[in-house]
């Protein structure tokens, strides 16, 4: 069925140029090739009901019609050699572990403004800088525990790193889930290609968090904090609490007495000693950060600050996700590590740099621009796909925050080949989330999430708008 | 176990079971005005409407319809979201508690609850109704003994199971007294009612099939329905598995089961009151029931498995949830006082 694929002069994964495959997805091919499209057919069905039966489904806001869907699935996997799964993992350790560095040092010595790489207004009006938090020693100096960074790869097939996500990073639910989907599917084809396993992540997840327990603590119990059943992601914390044979907790199932946490159970209160939460930080305890949070435990920070409890990831990292400390981390990992990025950003401009600035709005009709802190595909401006009207108006915000904004190049991402009904096959846009496991060692399995922009020429890969997803595998080998 | 979590399980197991025995009543109703034809409106009314006064919803039912005919009812009973004990509702309701304890259930459970949710939620739903209410009302008990056997075939029988099993067996205990209610209007107030027509003795028939009794009593007392053995029979039989002993006697098992705490002693009033209730069950005959009439003595035992219910919120449940606003002010409190000494 892929025979007649043609990649139309985009990088494409499997195809250099029509007809020709490149060497990792030959053996995929010739297998996938023997199916028929009534089989095809058959299996996508199937998973798509299997997915609705288990409910494996994400929320959509401000819809009310039903507020669960499932996220598309699609059968064709996205393939890694080891080679290049090896460059990506080198490239993708130097960064947590420089992001892990950077925000020590900003929350305590504040080394690398005094020397001048990133000048300190960019950080003091960073909105989610938690000044409260400087001097703070988070356990075991770990900030981001759990990274979910997001790579592309350009027109030449360069791989480079879009986003990191080092708040509450999710979608590791899918990775599972659609490798046992897969296995259901194809079963004879993971021992013939030699596709490397995923389904440790729960394990290295739990590993991760047990190493940060509060000092003396022998057992920790450890609880996913979760904000309840109505957030998108809520499938995924079922899932990875059941997984790791941890309580989900939500904010009022939790309650701080003497500055210890503890949940409610029917035989009473039980100590809380590790919280992996999956709550920002603006909403975890209304005594700090917003007041009007129901979701939230109060006095829980306290009792994070004396030391009774830990939290993953640390409050505070979410500077690190500012677009404009994006725009950094390679003078980062020059700053702490003293070696050159492994994994390129992708070229950025600085809008609250004079001169950037002025080529940013003189050229934002062939731009991408960003505000520094929003996520999820949304605040951003495609300007080669937006209308006159979208650009200016993005252009008057620029102008009138600049901090707030950065613009890239608009990069073609790389496309896959991917089912577009009836058996055909087209090239559609993909990227990549790897997730990074920050603990006693640093551990990242192999892969990640590929999400694909179904609609056909989208580059906007969200699962919000109109985005799916693959499995991704990486080989044991190169072919 | 997390409280909240024990209170989405037993919640989803009550509410299935809510499901089901609406299923029963609307479907066993429906078969009963098969076989008396030549209703009028208001003979119609006469027949749903005690099913609607035994659930409790008479006036929200008086707000939606202007009148009760078939149609309204089973509309009312078996699809409209606003009735909180409809069908749709309750399985609404139980797959929205085990969606909060997605991780807590077994992937079976979760499944089949799913599927069900789903097919309520289909436009299909109609149209099995539309073709043949009977088998639409045979998915759902189906559904629901299906969930009985996957939650006693794979759920590992700990606090959370005992939970499950006690708010089936109280949600059960429930159904059949308001079952049993429904043909009330027929008795005298108080005493053991005369002999009984024929018309009667098909409706009294038509209560035990709504409790799948008509086997199991028939084995009993043959073709001899009388509202006095089938009140004995649903109230105080003590191998039925639908009747208020059997099931008031589960219920204290389960609650023992959660507490260690042997039988003839209690260590809460969720144990005392059930305790107290299912030796009145053991100890109790129909002389006396009718002696204080049975309306009167059904609406009293809804009271006390009400009660029961209650005092098991306030004992595993009730870890009391705290009011947002005063605990900020506690916490504030202790922060300020930790900072000054």
């Amino acid at each position: 069925m892929l025979k007649s694929y043609d990649p139309n002069g985009f990088f494409d994964e499997m195809a250099s140029a029509p007809g020709h495959l490149r060497p990792h997805y030959e053996k995929f091919a010739r297998l996938f090739n023997e199916l028929t499209p009534a089989e095809f057919d058959e299996k996508r069905r199937a998973v798509d009901l299997a997915f609705l039966r288990q409910g494996i489904t994400f929320n959509v806001y401000g819809d009310k019609q039903g507020t669960e869907r499932i996220f598309p699935f699609d059968l064709i996997p996205r393939i890694i050699p080891a080679k290049e799964w090896e460059h990506l993992e080198r490239g993708l350790v130097q960064r947590i572990t420089a992001l892990n560095l950077f925000l020590h040092d900003i929350y305590h010595d504040q080394k690398i403004v005094k020397d001048g790489v990133i000048p300190p207004y960019y950080i003091l009006s960073g909105k989610h800088f938690r000044r409260e938090f400087a001097h703070f020693k988070v356990p075991k100096d770990i900030y981001i525990h759990i990274c979910g960074t997001d790579l592309i790869r350009g027109g030449d097939g360069t791989w480079m790193v879009l986003e990191d996500n080092g708040r509450t990073p999710s979608g590791v639910s899918y990775v599972l889930e659609n490798r046992r989907a897969m296995k259901r599917s194809f079963p004879g084809m993971f021992e013939a290609i030699g596709v490397r396993p995923v389904d440790q992540y729960p394990q290295e997840l739990l590993k991760t968090l047990q190493h940060i327990a509060p000092s003396g603590v022998v057992d920790p119990t450890v609880v996913l904090l979760t904000p309840g059943a109505h957030n998108s992601a809520y499938f995924e914390h079922t899932y990875l609490a059941r997984q790791m044979g941890i309580e989900i907790v939500e904010g009022r199932d939790l309650l701080v007495r003497e500055s210890r946490v503890f949940m409610r159970t029917t035989k009473g209160l039980q100590p809380v000693h590790v919280i992996y939460r999956r709550i920002d930080d603006d909403f975890i305890d209304p005594t700090v950060f917003r007041r009007d949070s129901m979701l939230g435990v109060p006095g829980l920070i306290h009792s994070y600050r004396s030391g009774n409890v830990s939290l993953a990831n640390s409050i505070g990292t979410g500077i690190a996700d500012d677009k404009v400390m994006y725009y950094f981390v390679p003078k980062m990992i020059k700053y702490y590590l003293d070696q050159d990025p492994i994994l390129p950003n992708v070229p950025t401009y600085l809008a609250s740099d004079e001169s950037e600035k002025n080529y940013i709005v003189e050229n934002i009709e062939k731009l991408v621009v960003k505000a520094a802190n929003e996520s999820g595909g949304y605040g951003m401006l495609m300007g080669p796909k937006s209308t006159k009207a979208e650009c200016d108006e993005f252009r008057q915000a620029v102008l009138k925050d600049p901090r707030n904004y950065i613009a890239q190049p608009m990069i073609s991402l790389s496309t896959h080949p991917t089912h577009t009904g009836d058996g055909k096959f087209a090239g559609r846009h993909i990227d990549l989330r790897p997730f990074i496991l920050y603990g006693e060692k640093t551990v990242i399995v192999p892969g990640g999430l590929t999400r694909v922009a179904l609609r056909e020429g989208s580059l906007v890969v969200n699962s919000s708008q109109g985005g799916g997803s693959k499995d991704t595998w990486v080989l044991y080998g190169d072919e | 176990m997390l409280s909240r979590v024990v209170n989405s399980l037993y919640w989803m197991s009550r509410y299935i079971e809510r499901a089901e025995n609406t299923a029963r009543i609307v479907d066993t109703t429906l078969q009963l005005l098969l076989d008396s034809r030549h209703l009028n409106d208001a003979q119609l009314a006469a027949h749903w409407m005690p099913i609607i006064q035994a659930t409790g919803d008479e006036t929200l039912f008086g707000q939606l319809f202007p009148k009760a005919t078939g149609h309204s009812v089973t509309d009312f009973l078996v699809f409209h979201p606003a009735n909180t004990n409809s069908i749709f509702t309750s399985v609404t309701q139980a797959r929205e508690n085990a969606r909060m304890v997605r991780d807590q259930i077994t992937v079976e459970i979760w499944e089949e609850l799913n599927r069900l949710y789903l097919f309520l939620n289909s436009p299909r739903a109609r149209e099995v109704w539309d073709d043949s209410p009977f088998d639409f009302l045979q998915q759902v008990k189906a559904s629901s003994l299906q969930l009985v056997g996957i939650a006693f075939a794979t759920v590992v029988h700990n606090e959370g199971w005992h939970f499950m099993q006690a708010g089936k067996f109280i949600e059960r205990a429930d159904q059949t007294t308001r079952i049993l209610d429904v043909r009330h209007a027929s008795l005298p107030q108080k005493g053991i009612p005369p002999t009984v027509s024929q018309a009667d003795a098909l409706e009294w028939s038509a209560v035990l099939r709504s409790c799948s009794a008509w086997d199991a009593y028939k084995d009993i007392h043959g073709g001899d329905v009388s509202p006095v053995k089938v009140a004995e029979f649903l109230l105080l039989s003590d191998n039925f598995p639908r009747s208020a002993r059997f099931c008031v006697e589960e219920l204290d098992h389960s609650l023992r089961n959660i507490s260690g705490v042997q039988a003839r002693r209690f260590s809460n009033d969720a144990e005392k009151l059930s305790g107290r209730l299912l030796a009145e069950l053991e100890f109790g005959t129909i002389e006396e029931v009718f002696a204080v009439g049975l309306h009167d003595y059904l609406d009293l035992l809804q009271i006390k498995l009400g009660n029961i219910g209650a005092a098991m919120f306030n004992t595993y449940i009730f870890q009391p949830f705290v009011n947002m606003e005063e605990e900020i002010l506690v916490q504030q409190e202790f922060q300020q006082q930790q900072s000054q000494s």
